[in-house]
């Protein structure tokens, strides 16, 4: 199907399901329940699942495929959004225009620094894009104000020109007249879903890109890849220069996360110069990490994983807490509160941090990994496990031991 | 001329700065080969040991005094430190009033310790895992002391102020015949810059004067060999990772008058250092001196109005400008060795 194996197609028909069905499957809890805190199910939160899927997902097409580190990607995603917020400011609020210029933007910007960085391997790689980012964050906030506004962040303003912005259309983000913004309510006994039109046109993208990623991964190009990532003075050796096929990886990657800054813009027409800070830089990492780096699948729930978290866990606050443990006596109430209480709320970054360690320590492949060693487990019980590789044809047999 | 004198001096404490962090982060990974993207924390500790000390000192009795009433006409209450009423009036302000300077005897034994702990406990189990590895794990671990600090010591930066005695600036200018007031300079920073010289010179002179620094340098050069010859080299590796802990505290101790400490002030140094690393060439100790002080002077050059008029925003960039020159012409960094860090 879609020129995809068996396996790949049902991955992709799985996620497929999961995004088009997420505004009923992360509201779980009934509207009214003490537990509806933690539905995931409303537009904000949706969107930004979907757009740091995408953000991930191209992020895991450089560094899960070729092994290179860049600490700089959300300079691309800082981009892409100020691309669609001209746009809007010059043609009209029609995000089509938009997203397309934001991917442009965001591929030019990637192709100039990875000719640049791509000349140095390893953590020069890493710290050659992490100074074009902080530059790049740096003049954004100080000298390229005329274009980015600086501090305030870019905006649209009522003076400004538009010229393509018709009378009846909405003066806010919208794609042929369907504001992002529009969310159909659909209440349904206790529960409540809310199906957003933003959240669908990211999802469309998402599954879109996670198409596309899929046909990378599968490609004679993604073979290349993998090759650099494997050994690349025997690449080197057998008549092959990593240099493009690393070059073509890294403008993909920066169009995805252009992309991804270009939807940001959309949801909500504002670019500010901290979306470049490399600490968002780091963020995309930690998802691709913690999802796991150089499975098709890892990225995005990576992403997803740590975006629930950050809206969900951040909002526990004290008296959640002591709502919780009600039940228990006094003195052990106030204990585990007092214990907890730095891990959520504002301090769910230690939680994330701790998170991070313990994946990079003990599942280096991420959820994933956790996930196959989990599956394994239930199989092994079940029946005895035949031994295969997981990708047989690339996975040749050892070879016999010579002398 | 004395505009250039003073530009100099000013970029002499960042680069100090940037010097004896850059000095530790070259130690491990010279020594154990091991990119440690949590040394911005250790800074970070070794600041907040000044405000722990600062804190401690100043823990105070309360009486209340009958004879003074506040504006209420409420009894005032008069809070007398622990240390003034132990040594005295005049001896226990004086304590309190040099509390950074004496944060070094508590932070040389705390960054020892912590130092020494990251190693055993975590850094140990990372040697045969790839760099990438290291870095993303010494970043979950940046992020965690980070956010520990905060949880104890809320977010806002924390004023330390230095001792009275170095409050005021030095007029360096009448010394070398300018005007007064040509060149002023204060205290302080002339303090930090030779603290940081004697540190640097003191951590050269122990690698290459006494027997355990031989052997460490040995190590440096070929692990495997000295292992063969009965040495126990891990276990002096260990010991250089707590001395770079404890160059970084000391010169996050010593920097809190300059820039009072906040929890996030390690990262926005270790980003920095990591490109003065690179530029003095990744494994190199003087090269990361020497790349440490070039570059804290040549951003307080690129900040003045000359040149922030010539080449607007220069001030925001020349670090990392450089670092992208340096790279792309002389790969290796100014004074860096083949083959340290090139697969």
């Amino acid at each position: 199907m879609l020129g995809l194996n068996t396996r790949d197609a049902s991955l992709f028909v799985i996620v497929v399901i999961l995004a088009l069905t997420a505004p009923f499957l992360l509201n779980p809890f009934p509207a009214e329940s003490s537990l509806a805190q933690f539905n995931a199910g409303y537009p904000d939160l949706m969107q930004r699942f979907a757009i740091y899927g995408i953000f991930a997902i191209g992020f895991n097409i450089l560094f899960g495929l070729t092994g290179y580190l860049s600490f700089g990607h959300a300079a691309f995603l800082g981009v892409g959004s100020y691309a669609a917020v001209w746009m809007f400011k010059l043609l009209n609020y029609n995000i089509l225009p938009a997203v397309i210029l934001s991917v442009i933007v965001g591929g030019l910007f990637a192709l100039l620094i990875g000719y640049i960085s791509l000349r140095r391997s390893g953590i020069y790689f890493s710290i050659l894009t992490l100074a074009f980012a902080q530059m790049s964050f740096a003049l954004a906030y100080s000298v390229l104000t005329p274009i980015t506004n600086g501090e305030t962040g870019l905006q649209v303003y009522t003076d400004d020109p538009q010229y393509l912005q018709s009378a009846d259309a909405p003066s806010i983000p919208h794609l042929f007249g369907v504001t992002m913004r529009s969310t159909q309510d659909i209440d349904f006994g206790a529960w409540s879903f809310s199906f957003n039109a933003g959240y669908y046109v990211c999802a469309v993208m998402m599954i879109v890109m996670f198409y596309l990623s899929i046909r990378i991964f599968r490609s004679p190009f993604g073979m290349m890849l993998r090759a650099i990532k494997t050994n690349q003075t025997r690449m080197n050796y057998t008549g092959l220069n990593p240099r493009p096929y690393t070059l073509a990886a890294f403008v993909i990657s920066g169009m995805y996360a252009g992309l991804a800054g270009g939807l940001l813009a959309a949801m909500d027409p504002l670019a500010g110069a901290e979306r470049m800070q490399w600490t968002a830089s780091g963020e995309v990492v930690l998802m691709t990490i913690l999802g796991g780096a150089g499975t098709l699948l890892g990225p995005v729930l990576g992403a997803g994983f740590i975006k629930y978290f950050e809206n969900i866990f951040s909002k526990i606050n004290e008296n959640v807490l002591h709502q919780w443990f009600a039940f228990l006596p006094d003195g052990l109430e106030d204990f585990l509160v007092t214990i907890l209480y730095p891990f959520v709320g504002k301090g769910w970054h230690l939680t994330l941090g701790l998170l991070f360690m313990l994946v990079v320590i003990f599942l280096p492949g991420g959820l994933m990994e956790g996930g196959q060693r989990i599956g394994r487990i239930f199989r092994k019980r079940e029946k005895k496990p035949e031994v295969r590789a997981k990708d047989p044809e690339h996975h040749p047999k050892p070879s016999p031991h010579v002398a | 001329m004395d505009a250039i004198i003073i530009q100099i001096l000013n970029g002499l404490d960042k680069g100090s700065a940037y010097a004896l962090i850059a000095l530790g982060l070259t130690l491990i990974f010279g020594t154990l080969g091991v990119v440690n993207f949590a040394h911005g924390a250790l800074f970070m500790i070794g600041a907040f040991c000044a405000v722990t000390l600062q804190r401690i000192l100043t823990l105070s009795t309360v009486t209340i005094d009958e004879t003074q009433k506040d504006f209420l006409g409420n009894p005032l209450k008069v809070e007398t430190p622990y240390v003034v009423n132990w040594f005295g009036d005049s001896a226990g302000n004086s304590i309190i009033d040099w509390s950074v300077p004496l944060a070094i005897i508590l932070a040389i034994p705390v960054m020892l310790f912590i130092g020494y702990a990251m190693e055993r406990g975590l850094i140990k189990h990372f040697y045969k895992r790839p760099h990438a590895d290291q870095i993303l794990v010494t970043f979950g671990l940046a992020i965690v002391i980070q956010e520990i600090v905060k949880l104890f010591f809320g977010a806002n930066p924390i004023p330390t102020p230095a001792p009275d005695m170095f409050a005021g600036s030095l007029d360096f200018g009448v010394m070398l015949g300018f005007d007064p007031n040509a060149i002023i300079y204060p205290y302080w920073r002339l303090i930090y810059f030779a603290f940081a010289a004697i540190i640097i010179g003191a951590v050269f002179a122990f690698l290459q004067f006494t027997t355990f620094g031989m052997v460490v340098r040995a190590g440096m050069a070929d692990r495997e060999t000295v292992g063969l010859l009965g040495i126990d080299i891990d276990k002096r590796f260990t010991v250089m990772f707590g001395i770079a802990a404890a160059v970084a505290g000391l010169a996050g101790g010593m920097y809190t008058p300059i820039n009072p400490p906040n929890y996030h002030m390690g990262m926005d140094f270790l980003v920095l250092s990591f490109v003065v690393v690179v530029v003095g060439g990744m494994g190199s100790l003087p090269g990361a001196v020497l790349a440490g002080f070039l570059l804290g002077i040549l951003e307080s050059f690129a900040s003045t109005t000359w040149a922030t008029t010539t080449v607007p925003g220069i001030n925001q960039i020349v670090i990392y400008l450089v670092a992208i020159i340096v790279l792309l012409t002389r790969p290796r960094g100014l004074m860096g060795r083949k083959g340290v860090m090139e697969d």
